[in-house]
């Protein structure tokens, strides 16, 4: 072993490790949605190249609206899907679309986009 | 000079035709013709007029000119009305309101009325008013692209301008689209006073089409075809420069080039450097979604394809461009060599890869396009006693529409007047044009065959059948196919996973590879990062879950969910409830026996008669039958109902008696033979009724429930798919073993109570089958819950009916099967694609780290990668499209 093979897979094996902890390790902190004074929890969610913010906290029982705005062209992001409520939207660009729902059980819920490319989860407590 | 308020026309003060006085102003006319109008309808065209002169405008808080004062009358529709209480409620909180001066509103019309000051309270105060006491006003949409906005205050200006308008309920402006969406009260405003509205903030506003009809649909037709034309122009920048640079890259591959560019001469140097240079620019253009896209995965802490293109594409060029600034960084001057071309080829054939992805999806959601394509667009109404067109969104809810032969019907209604046969195909499939009577539902977006006639709109805007349907088909696309969370969570860990086994071979073929190490790792590394393909792997059920969901809605059936399309393709056993489902539900008169004491038609006239004053269900029976064979039915002199037994009646100076055994016993009549023909008419799955005329038997009259015409047809079908089908009905063993027969279903569950009727669903579940249910929405919800898919029977316009998988919007069994016929084909092509996408990654991934290298010494181009990586997502797609080109199997 020479010392720039050492010097590689000691850098592969530190990238792998960072990929690792990066993607998979790390909890991300949610956004808890606010209730505002129709009674909904709202939060409105920026889609751009993926949802801002992606974790969103909310209450079980009380009905939820999030408002998505695309800010993109690309076709990838063109609707949204929260399959777990059976409830999709199209985004047309630029518009605030609201997407409502009850969540009754606690528990995880993804959204995502058509393809599953970019990715949100909502927390019911 | 002034100006004529109507025409608009220039005229002199005296040489005008004519004046006149309004609202404190005078207004001058051309012609009689103008001055005519401008008497029928002053407010519009005064309003016109000042903001024409520019004076005085509209009160921003009220939307009425100051001065002009008086009370205004508003008629505002109301939802959500229930009871009297509601009434009251809404009531009370419209007086509430400042400025108004009385408010009444009307249950059955669903309306409220208000007088109100239009200088204190304005509509938007009404409407939260109705809103906050927990009812909705709402009045129609229209939505209007707005030429000229380019700031965010024009938003605000053209916001209160609108909001401003009398019967405006509520304004907003979206700058990105350019667009305006106004909602207002029809009769109050119109689209001329709001397009006036934006032209005195001045602006120009077109009616741009409103949503779900053809124009949206176009709309995104356009931003697809927008973002294909950006795709394509950055396809054929890369294209262009990529040919250059892949001749560049290996001149001494070509004879000529050979000799003017040898290997480590300074000249191919400065083409390098200028590849670099031309590269990065394909990166920066071509290529940015692919950055763009990694960096704000990135800041969400994911990984996507975009990840693995601007990793591959990156890595490629920053190795080049270090090897170009510091070759002595490398062992031998030999092993200089850029790979620029991989960068841009790769760039190229990606965006190519997604240009024509683009396309092919825009054919997955056709269906959906076509449905609402068949919405009309006017609308002719009688308001005032006067016809007018109207444009379909503001068609009120009672609002009467009138059509000739060959219209389109906006709207959901009610017949009030006249008949014809309306082509219902494109809603609920059913080929056959339906006879339209008085009384009889219509459904908007149908076709008006042969007759005229008028109806009274039920439902409108987003309530109509059209409109659910399409909401729950586009709901249902959005939903998800249970083997897609297994795919998920794979797709989680993919893309990082990927980068993780390019890392891997890096370090693999760095340490033990062949020499140069360092290329062969770098390409086996960046061949890693092209070819996995997470795109096919997420598109792979998705699409053909819009394709197979859009399918049943042009077939007459709706899907709820993905599950319940994946479940129908499992399914074992069919449940099909007898009435309304396998039957029509409703009784009509099938025999008549006559003993030879009276003819069969004066039996007929007599009992027919004396069930005129009769309730009971089966009495409409035998009325219609009689009627039905143009018999003149008298009036019963006498009526005494039974009940539990019959009735007794006189009628014509006859003595009747009609009902039951019991009732014949009662009053000894001597049956004889005409108990035994009524015990095989009961067999046959009818009811039988005795008749006695002057306390001697007469005869029988039966009446039974009958078949759908395609349900013997339907269960047959089923039956050859391999289902077993069972009936489930309430009737009598008896009874329900004669329907049984007739259709071809060996096994009955009957005499089961309604409530029941879900406990025998469970029951056959746990025999271990995959259990539907067929039944009617309302009175089978439970069992159609519990059955693994329920399908319900739609009728008209009442599609979104709860509790059921799939709803039939025929009535026909037919439907069944062409929905599992559906679900079949849909999974397949499904797990076809998983399989494809699956397979495409599980031997493209080994391919590019080399692990055929040592046996046939061939390594992967990242070229070759990147071809395949974006024909492997079109062929997703493609094969998603093959699904439309299905048809129902009719056997």
């Amino acid at each position: 072993m020479t010392w720039d093979r050492i010097l590689v897979d000691l850098i592969g094996l530190g990238l792998i490790g960072f990929i690792v902890w990066f993607f998979w390790l790390v909890k991300k902190k949610g956004v808890r949605a606010p209730t505002t004074s129709g009674g909904y929890q709202e939060q409105m969610v920026l889609v751009r190249g993926g949802y801002t913010p992606d974790v969103i906290v909310v209450e079980a029982g009380k009905p939820v609206r999030l408002n998505f705005v695309r800010q993109e062209s690309a076709s990838c992001s063109e609707m949204v899907l929260l399959p777990d409520f059976n409830k999709s939207a199209k985004l047309p660009e630029g518009e605030t679309v609201p997407v409502e729902f009850l969540p009754k059980q606690p528990g995880e819920y993804e959204f995502a986009c058509q393809m599953g490319m970019l990715r949100g989860k909502l927390i019911v407590e | 000079m002034v100006k004529d308020p109507v025409c608009g026309m220039e005229i002199e003060e005296g040489k005008a035709h004519t004046r006149q006085e309004h609202g404190g102003r005078v207004f001058y006319f051309c012609s009689p013709k103008c001055e005519a109008a401008f008497a029928a309808n002053p407010t519009r065209y005064a309003g016109e007029g000042r903001r024409r002169h520019g004076r005085q405008a509209p009160s921003a808080t009220t939307g009425v000119r100051e001065g002009v004062g008086g009370v205004k009358r508003i008629e505002l529709p109301v939802f959500g009305l229930t009871c009297d209480k509601c009434v009251q409620a809404v009531e009370k909180a419209l007086r509430a309101v400042p400025g108004v001066k009385k408010a009444t509103v009307n249950l059955t019309a669903q309306r409220a009325f208000v007088d109100y000051d239009p200088t204190h309270a304005g509509l938007p105060a009404l409407e939260r008013a109705i809103r906050d006491a927990g009812y909705r006003t709402e009045g129609a949409k229209a939505r209007f692209s707005i030429e000229g906005i380019t700031c965010a205050s024009c938003v605000t200006k053209i916001e209160s301008a609108l909001r401003a308008t009398p019967g405006v309920l509520n304004a907003s402006v979206n700058v990105a689209t350019e667009e305006a969406v106004v909602e207002y009260v029809p009769r109050v405003a119109d689209l001329a006073a709001i397009k006036a509205a934006v032209g005195s903030a001045g602006y120009r506003a077109i009616e741009a089409p409103a949503p779900a009809s053809p124009g949206a649909a176009d709309k995104e037709a356009q931003a697809r075809e927008r973002e294909y034309r950006s795709l394509m122009r950055k396809w054929w920048f890369g294209a262009a420069v990529g040919v250059f640079t892949m001749i560049m890259s290996y001149p001494w591959l070509f004879p000529l080039l050979r000799n003017w560019f040898p290997r480590g001469s300074p000249q191919l140097w400065y083409i390098w450097a200028g590849m670099g240079v031309a590269s990065l620019a394909v990166l920066a253009y071509s290529g940015n979604q692919f950055f763009i896209g990694a960096w704000q995965a990135l800041k969400h802490r994911s990984a996507n394809m975009h990840t693995l293109i601007a990793l591959g594409t990156g890595v490629a060029w920053l190795y080049s461009t270090v090897v170009l600034l510091f070759p002595h960084l490398l062992p031998s001057a030999e092993f200089v060599e850029v790979y620029y071309d991989v960068t841009v080829v790769v760039t190229a054939l990606v965006v190519l890869g997604l240009a024509m992805e683009l396309k092919a999806k825009g054919r997955t959601s056709e269906a959906i396009k076509k449905l609402i394509g068949l919405q009309a667009k006017t609308a002719r109404v009688i308001r005032d006693g006067k016809e007018m067109d109207i444009p379909v969104e503001e068609v009120l809810v009672g609002d009467v529409v009138l059509l000739r032969p060959g219209e389109k019907i906006p709207v959901d209604g009610e017949i009030i007047e006249g008949s014809s046969a309306v082509d219902e195909s494109m809603v609920t499939g059913e080929s056959l044009p339906v006879e339209k009577r008085v009384g009889d539902e219509v459904i908007g977006a149908t076709i008006n065959k042969t007759g005229a006639f008028k109806f009274r709109a039920t439902k409108i805007g987003k309530d109509t059948a059209l409109a659910n349907i399409i909401r729950m088909v586009q709901d249902a696309q959005g939903s998800k196919v249970p083997v897609q969370r297994i795919v998920d969570v794979v797709s989680g860990y993919f893309t990082p996973g990927v980068a993780i086994l390019a890392i891997l071979g890096f370090m693999i073929w760095y340490t033990f590879g062949p020499e140069p190490r360092i290329v062969f790792a770098l390409i086996v590394a960046v061949t890693t990062l092209i070819i996995a393909c997470p795109c096919a792997l997420g598109m792979a059920t998705p699409m053909s879950l819009t394709t197979g969901v859009g399918l049943g809605a042009l077939n007459g059936i709706l899907i709820r969910s993905g599950e319940a399309l994946q479940t129908a393709q499992k399914l074992e056993t069919i449940i099909l409830d007898k009435t309304g489902t396998i039957t029509h539900g409703k009784p009509v008169l099938t025999d008549v026996v006559v003993t030879g004491a009276f003819r069969e038609e004066d039996l007929l006239r007599f009992a027919g008669g004396v069930e005129k004053s009769s309730e009971h269900p089966l009495a409409a029976a035998i009325v219609e039958g009689a009627q039905a064979r143009g018999l003149l039915l008298q009036d019963a002199e006498s009526f005494n109902a039974i009940p539990g037994h019959g009735i007794e009646a006189g009628i014509e100076g006859h003595m009747l008696l009609l009902g039951n055994l019991k009732l014949m016993r009662d009053r000894k009549i001597p049956l004889n033979a005409l108990e035994a023909k009524a015990t095989q008419l009961a067999d046959d799955g009818k009811t039988p009724m005795y008749v006695a005329i002057d306390g001697k038997p007469a005869g029988i009259v039966a009446v039974a429930d009958t078949l759908k015409e395609d349900s013997k047809v339907a269960i047959r079908a089923l039956t050859s798919m391999g289902l077993e089908v069972v009936m489930i009905t309430g009737d009598n063993e008896r009874t329900a073993k004669a329907i049984a027969k007739q259709v071809g279903i060996e096994r009955v569950l009957a005499e089961v109570l309604p409530q029941d009727k879900a406990f025998n669903v469970q029951k056959l579940q746990l025999e271990g089958k995959q259990v539907a249910m067929v039944g009617d929405g309302i009175n089978d919800a439970p069992a159609l819950a519990q059955a693994d898919v329920g399908f319900a029977i739609g009728t008209g316009t009442d599609v979104a009916i709860a509790a059921s998988d799939i709803t039939l919007i025929t009535g026909s069994l037919r439907g069944v099967v062409t929905a599992i016929q559906i679900s079949r084909a849909t999974m397949r092509n499904v797990y076809q694609n998983l399989f494809g996408a699956f397979i495409y990654n599980t031997l493209g991934l080994p391919v590019a780290l080399g692990v055929i290298y040592p046996f046939f010494g061939v390594l992967l181009s990242p070229l070759l990668a990147a071809l395949a990586m974006s024909f492997s997502s079109v062929t997703v797609i493609t094969n998603a499209n093959r699904l439309k080109r299905w048809k129902p199997r009719t056997s």
